[in-house]
């Protein structure tokens, strides 16, 4: 019975997603387009931060990286947004296979300053590349072009890119239960909650979490690829260790414990910001002290703390 | 040749500077086991009380020196007593991110108080000006900022090693239980270190104020060169972070000119190294605050 509760919430907000811009006023499809992109990158964030336990403060290499790739495709070469982010999303997935590949051989603190390093070096070469990467710019001014395998779609239109994004992350998404849900996913639960035990049983845990790291690498790419063209922009700011904190404040804010904790966390935050920047500029010493009062007394998050209830945990 | 002398001096103050700040963020994870992310934000502050001082109050720029430090110590007080307090017995993680939260408070504070413009403290009349160097030019404030370091890395030498305050915070840096036991008021030394640490931070902060840009992101930019610092030094070591400041100073300072195309990756590519390499540090070892 209590188990029937996440499933029938769940298909109320896909349904009230679906009908939004029949109820909404038109600015808030342009926010609801964020929450969603945005929701992907935590999403993907909270497998290797909540169901793996490691704490990455690089994240937005994989994300910015991808909107790179997708503005560049799109500048240069006019291709097909599909096959655009399907370009970003091997990208990342090399990326993260190469920064991966060395971030899992540390834990803890190590593999957090780890992360940061390598984001920040993404960074800078996205800021000191002028000739690839035009600078501090950032590279703007490309054009949207159809969408690929003959679908006819108007891009341009912020209502038809809203449910495109609306289907790529829905699917995205699922993909990513199907993997938590899957004996990998449960292996990664296992590693974060006794790393040693698990290896101990004979499991290579180094090669689970390189696993974990990149298909959450892959598809923060994928949600870079949906930035990009919403955000009219590819810029180093995107890539920024600032960036990379935003997913984890998601996470926090939504709860790490449940998988729609960070897509919730995704939609509070960018709402949040919305309402709080349009009455005043202290949206940060807002985000600031709602963080430290989640950290010190929700530890479990908005959602998670709520569910907690309802489930009984 | 006259600019590589330059570049040396110049790699110098950059590298005293660092040190003090790195050092007080090493300080504060050695003993409570806390990244502080907000510790660039302490130091910022230092910068702009020193601003208030000198620039709003008319003050000259010395009793700055002593108050501004004072002040962010106050800050530090309560920030610890209020909130960090509570998280000691948890995760690293939670540290982290509560501290990242006063990251966001203290910015969004300082850009309401004195706004999102670039403010300038003038160095005081004894420091002002540049002298040549082998033909180059090198400004006066750059030696007092040696000065001020070398006056830093010789003052907590001696505090570690020789009086029973720094003997006190090691032996609360590798076992607090321990030092609790043996009769050691370890909820307040841990108060005062983090005091200790934020007003580390402020002196670099009133030390930098008349050299670099005074900005609301000048917190952020820092903290980051801290961690690289702390990184290829080692967390926890007093020695490894005087290191680690002098190599990342010298990437500083040589990098641009012997490697203008990455000059930006070579911090972060040197801090990637090392974690690889020697995941200690240069100068790793457990508990040697």
């Amino acid at each position: 019975m209590k188990g029937s509760i996440p499933l029938v919430v769940m298909a109320a907000v896909l349904l009230a997603l679906a009908t939004l811009p029949y109820y909404v006023p038109y600015f808030y499809i342009f926010v609801a387009t964020e929450v969603l992109i945005m929701g992907l990158l935590a999403g993907s964030y909270n497998l290797i931060f909540g169901y793996t336990g490691m704490l990455s403060f690089g994240h937005a290499a994989f994300f910015g990286f991808g909107a790179y790739i997708t503005a560049m495709l799109l500048m240069h070469f006019e291709v097909p947004l599909l096959w655009a982010m399907i370009a970003s999303m091997a990208g990342a997935l090399v990326l993260a296979a190469i920064i991966g590949f060395f971030c899992v051989r540390l834990d803890e603190v190590y593999f957090a300053m780890l992360t940061l390093a390598f984001g920040m070096m993404v960074f800078a070469v996205a800021l000191q590349w002028r000739s690839l990467t035009n600078g501090s710019d950032g590279i703007s001014g490309f054009p949207l072009p159809e969408f690929g395998l003959g679908i006819d779609l108007t891009l341009a239109d912020p209502m038809v890119y809203y449910y495109m994004v609306l289907v790529i992350v829905v699917l995205a998404s699922a993909v990513l239960y199907l993997i938590t849900r899957s004996p990998f996913g449960l292996m990664l639960k296992a590693i974060s909650e006794n790393p040693e035990r698990v290896a101990f049983c004979g499991v290579n845990e180094r090669r689970h979490r390189l696993i974990a790291f990149i298909i959450a690498g892959t598809f923060a790419g994928l949600s870079g690829a949906l930035f990009a063209p919403f955000n009219r922009v590819a810029n180093p700011d995107m890539v920024h260790w600032t960036q990379s904190a935003e997913p984890v404040l998601m996470t926090i804010l939504g709860g790490a414990g449940y998988f729609m904790g960070p897509y919730f966390g995704a939609a509070v935050f960018v709402l949040l910001e919305t309402w709080i920047t349009s009455y005043t500029d202290q949206w940060m010493l807002f985000l600031g002290i709602v963080l430290a009062l989640m950290v010190l007394f929700f530890r479990r998050g908005l959602l998670g703390t709520v569910l907690d209830r309802v489930m009984g945990r | 040749m006259e600019s590589f002398a330059a570049s040396l001096l110049n790699s110098l103050d950059i590298a005293l500077l660092l040190f003090v700040i790195a050092v007080g963020l090493n300080i504060v994870f050695g003993v409570l086991n806390v990244i502080n992310f907000a510790h660039g934000a302490l130091y910022m502050l230092g910068a702009y009380f020193t601003f208030t001082i000198v620039n709003i109050w008319g003050l000259p720029y010395w009793p700055s020196l002593i108050i501004a430090p004072l002040a962010v110590a106050a800050v530090a007080i309560v920030i610890e007593r209020v909130m960090l307090r509570y998280v000691y017995d948890r995760h690293i993680t939670d540290s982290l991110l509560l501290t990242f939260a006063l990251l966001l408070i203290i910015d969004d504070l300082v850009l309401m108080i004195w706004g999102p413009g670039i403010q300038v403290v003038e160095p005081p009349a004894l420091l002002k000006g540049t002298f040549t160097v082998f033909g180059g030019r090198y400004p006066v404030y750059g030696l007092f900022v040696i000065f001020m370091g070398l006056v830093m890395v010789w003052g907590l030498w001696a505090l570690f090693t020789k009086t029973r305050a720094g003997r006190i915070m090691r032996a609360a840096s590798i076992d607090r239980d321990m030092a609790q036991t043996v009769g050691i008021n370890v909820p307040m030394v841990l108060t005062g270190v983090f005091a200790f640490g934020a007003w580390i931070a402020a002196i670099g902060g009133v030390v930098a104020a008349p050299m670099r840009a005074i900005g609301p992101a000048m917190g952020d930019k820092i903290i980051i060169e801290s961690f690289i610092v702390v990184v290829i030094g080692g967390l926890g070591s007093f020695p490894g972070t005087f290191l680690g400041a002098i190599v990342l100073g010298l990437i500083h300072g040589f990098g641009g000119r012997y490697l203008p195309d990455i000059s930006l990756v070579l911090p972060y590519l040197g801090m990637a190294l090392v974690l690889l390499l020697r995941p200690q540090g240069l100068m790793g070892g457990r508990g040697s605050a």
